[in-house]
């Protein structure tokens, strides 16, 4: 009897240990939804700022609709991680959040085969006529749309105007980048600062003058075939290489113009101006706090004079995935905190978004002082309205992602730093690709 | 457990008749042996045989969400590519290098710390081990740091202090490997020393005193008592160090802040398995990188096994 217990006992010990891997983690999930109460929706995200702004429209959503509160639970995460997170949870059908940011290099990823995510036709239809079309358009496919977007994200130039008045430069002066690149040279001469930097581990410098140029083609053209090799595309990086070789421009410490080597380099006055999206703000804003009222906006050089000064420039699509247990309640939730008037207004109080719905841009609200004008000075959206008509669009397509990772890892550090001819860069690049 | 193990051995050996009884399977002496192997074989079938098996058949396929289909041998055309190539060779480099450096230093160190001579024994092989502690996330983003291009970065200011220029570590292939071979060597270290020190304790006194006795010296003895006898846990760290070169993929990613390192000079071949097959949302082409490595490794521990005459029957030593 002794022997027949003991091997019960062997046996239902190792069953135990496989057990053991496979209980389930309901008990805290409950735990949690004690300390909120409403409806749980889970959020994922790549940037903290994006994760305190849903945080704020939830409670004003709560206010609002206290028969449906929600609780919303964010998680800001890596940009790489956040990505593959999302993509393998999606892939695997488990484990996916109700709502996640996805940017929009990485956007094609998630739209190929079925997409994994919940159509957004139903909340946006109603609000379609006031959004700029090609901001959604970037989130779609076969005239669904997916995901919603934060901005329209207009490129413009940011001086140190420290640095330009020692030089003697007014930046209103500089219309071309004939001019700019003339006025660099001054500004290196006089102060021994470079003018610029450019990323060379990131595609914004390079892809906001690529999407600048006139016409319907960037890196890749209207029928989202690639475009690398074209003769404008080569003469952009063409421009960038002698702005480096004459010294005007040096490659962004950290190699990109997210690192925070760069932040500390550009704080202490490191160059005399950047170009970057107008979402670039807040990194300004929190990341280099010694340039306060140091910094002014202004439209982007034109290739040509009259020639386009801006771009819509990269963006972040908010999406409900096909495991929320409430899509439609997350639908409602991101529409509201993304598509209505009052949503709008909030992005660009809160993040200092361009709003992607165009009947706000002149509402009193955006004129009101807030921590970007306190940075930057109060004509922040006078600009914005001056290039207003120029934005010039970006072709996504399912090459961009590896487009992008081509700029990050070989394409750009090639031709700026190796010094590498960049037609040559970027055909090796265009025949991998293929 | 293991009291039951031995009772169920002896019992059908003293009781014969028992075993007879066919409703008693628990005692049979035939179905023990499996039992007993049973976790393990459940474990290998659902952890390594299954996804082993799927993968081989996703890496010819082309698998998106909900339309998954047969290309054949698209995928396996496709990997014949530059960066492909230049991944495969930053693997092979690295693993020749950590190779180069953790077998034969840690040796020597092992040695040092278990000799009777040696002061403070136990303290330095708490530090040496330390590190093998520490997440690569940690190590590598203090790696990052210390390796920064500006002047004033750590190991830059060290170099300014002696007029040397600062060196963008991270953006040139050879300053780049020996960065990922530094933080190797500091994190292995450690682990590879508790495994030769293991091996050497377990060294018959008797051998080095006979030894002295002849009158050999502390370096004969070295080569001919320490080395031929740490034989079989050289073998054993040679073929971890290969499978963990090979691998290698966590400290280029922490030491880049992402997959993406300029010119692929950080790829590995876990590195681009990542980037295609998830980064890309290409399972399919990332399985077909999968079955490239472990056939790689496979070749690579044959001929390492051979070499060292592992296939050989075993002699009496």
């Amino acid at each position: 009897m002794k022997q027949k217990l003991l091997a019960m006992l062997a046996f239902i010990l190792v069953i135990s240990v496989f057990l053991a891997g496979c209980s389930d983690s309901t008990s805290n999930d409950e735990a949690s939804e004690e300390d909120g109460n409403g409806t749980t929706l889970e959020l994922w995200t790549f940037n903290e700022l994006h994760e305190k702004y849903f945080e704020y429209m939830a409670d004003l959503w709560n206010e609002q609709n206290p028969d449906e509160p929600i609780n919303l639970k964010g998680s800001t995460y890596p940009y790489e991680d956040a990505h593959n997170k999302l993509l393998v949870a999606l892939q695997s059908g488990k484990g996916a959040p109700d709502i996640a940011d996805i940017e929009i290099g990485k956007f094609a990823n998630y739209l190929k085969g079925e997409p994994q995510l919940v159509e957004l036709n139903d909340v946006v239809d109603p609000e379609r006529e006031f959004i700029v079309p090609s901001r959604l358009d970037v989130y779609s496919k076969d005239g669904k749309n997916y995901g919603l977007p934060f901005h329209v994200g207009a490129s413009v130039i940011y001086y140190n105007s420290e640095i330009m008045e020692q030089a003697g430069f007014n930046p209103d002066d500089i219309k071309t980048w004939d001019d700019y690149k003339k006025a660099g040279k001054t500004v290196l001469e006089k102060t021994g600062i470079p003018m610029t930097t450019v990323d060379v581990a990131d595609p914004w410098s390079f892809w906001q003058q690529v999407a600048q140029l006139e016409g319907k083609d960037d890196l890749l053209k209207e029928n989202k075939e690639l475009n690398l090799t074209s003769p404008e595309v080569v003469k952009v990086l063409k421009y960038q290489q002698e702005l480096i070789e004459e010294g005007i421009a040096v490659p962004a410490p950290g190699n990109e113009h997210h690192a925070e080597e760069y932040y500390g380099f550009m704080n202490n006055g490191g160059a005399a101006s950047v170009w970057m999206p107008m979402w670039y703000m807040g990194r300004f804003v929190d990341y280099m706090p010694d340039l306060s009222g140091k910094v002014v906006i202004k439209p982007m050089p034109a290739w040509e004079e009259g020639g386009p000064r801006s771009a819509g420039m990269g963006g972040t699509g908010t999406v409900v995935t096909n495991q929320s247990e409430n899509p439609e309640l997350a639908k409602k939730f991101i529409a509201f905190a993304k598509l209505s008037k009052e949503g709008n207004i909030q992005l660009w109080k809160q993040l200092g978004f361009d709003p992607p719905r165009t009947d706000v841009w002149d509402d009193p609200a955006l004129s009101e002082s807030n921590q970007f004008t306190e940075y930057f000075g109060d004509d922040i959206f006078a600009t914005l309205l001056e290039v207003k008509e120029e934005i010039e669009g970006v072709n996504i397509g399912e090459k961009t992602p590896e487009v992008m990772d081509a700029l990050r890892t070989t394409i750009l550090f090639q031709a700026l730093v190796d010094m590498k001819d960049p037609k040559e860069a970027l055909k090796e690049a265009e025949d991998q690709i293929k | 457990m293991g009291n039951s193990n031995l009772e169920m051995d002896r019992k059908p050996a003293l009781n014969p008749k028992k075993r007879v009884k066919p409703s008693n399977l628990l005692y049979s002496q035939n179905i023990a042996p499996y039992f007993f192997v049973f976790p393990f074989l459940i474990s290998f079938v659902i952890f390594f045989a299954y996804p082993v098996v799927s993968t081989v058949i996703m890496s010819f396929q082309e698998v998106l969400p909900g339309q998954v289909t047969f290309i054949g041998l698209e995928n396996y055309k496709e990997l014949w590519n530059p960066t492909f190539l230049k991944a495969i060779r930053n693997s092979m480099v690295y693993t020749i290098l950590t190779l180069i450096i953790l077998i034969p230093l840690p040796l020597v160190l092992a040695v040092f710390l278990n000799s009777k001579v040696m002061f403070a024994k136990n303290m330095f092989r708490s530090i040496t081990f330390i590190p093998a502690l520490t997440s690569v996330v940690v190590a590598g983003i203090i790696f990052r740091l210390i390796f920064g291009q500006q002047e004033g970065a750590l190991l830059n200011s060290i170099l300014g202090s002696f007029g040397i220029e600062p060196i963008a570590w991270l953006n040139k292939a050879s300053t780049s490997m020996f960065t990922l071979v530094v933080l190797a060597t500091w994190k292995w270290m450690g682990i590879n020393i508790l495994y030769f020190l293991a091996g050497l304790q377990n060294i018959p006194r008797e051998l080095y005193e006979s030894a002295e006795v002849d009158g050999a010296s502390t370096w004969r003895k070295f080569v001919h008592i320490t080395l031929p006898l740490l034989k079989p846990i050289s073998i054993y760290v040679f073929t971890i160090s290969i499978y963990g070169g090979l691998s290698m993929f966590a400290e280029s990613y922490m030491l880049y802040g992402s997959n993406k390192s300029p010119n692929n000079i950080g790829l590995t071949i876990v590195g681009y398995l990542y980037q295609k097959g998830i980064e890309q949302n290409n399972l399919g082409f990332g399985s077909a990188v999968g079955i490239v490595l472990l056939l790689i490794t496979l070749i690579i521990t044959f001929i390492q096994l051979k070499f060292f005459g592992m296939f050989k029957k075993e002699e009496a030593r």
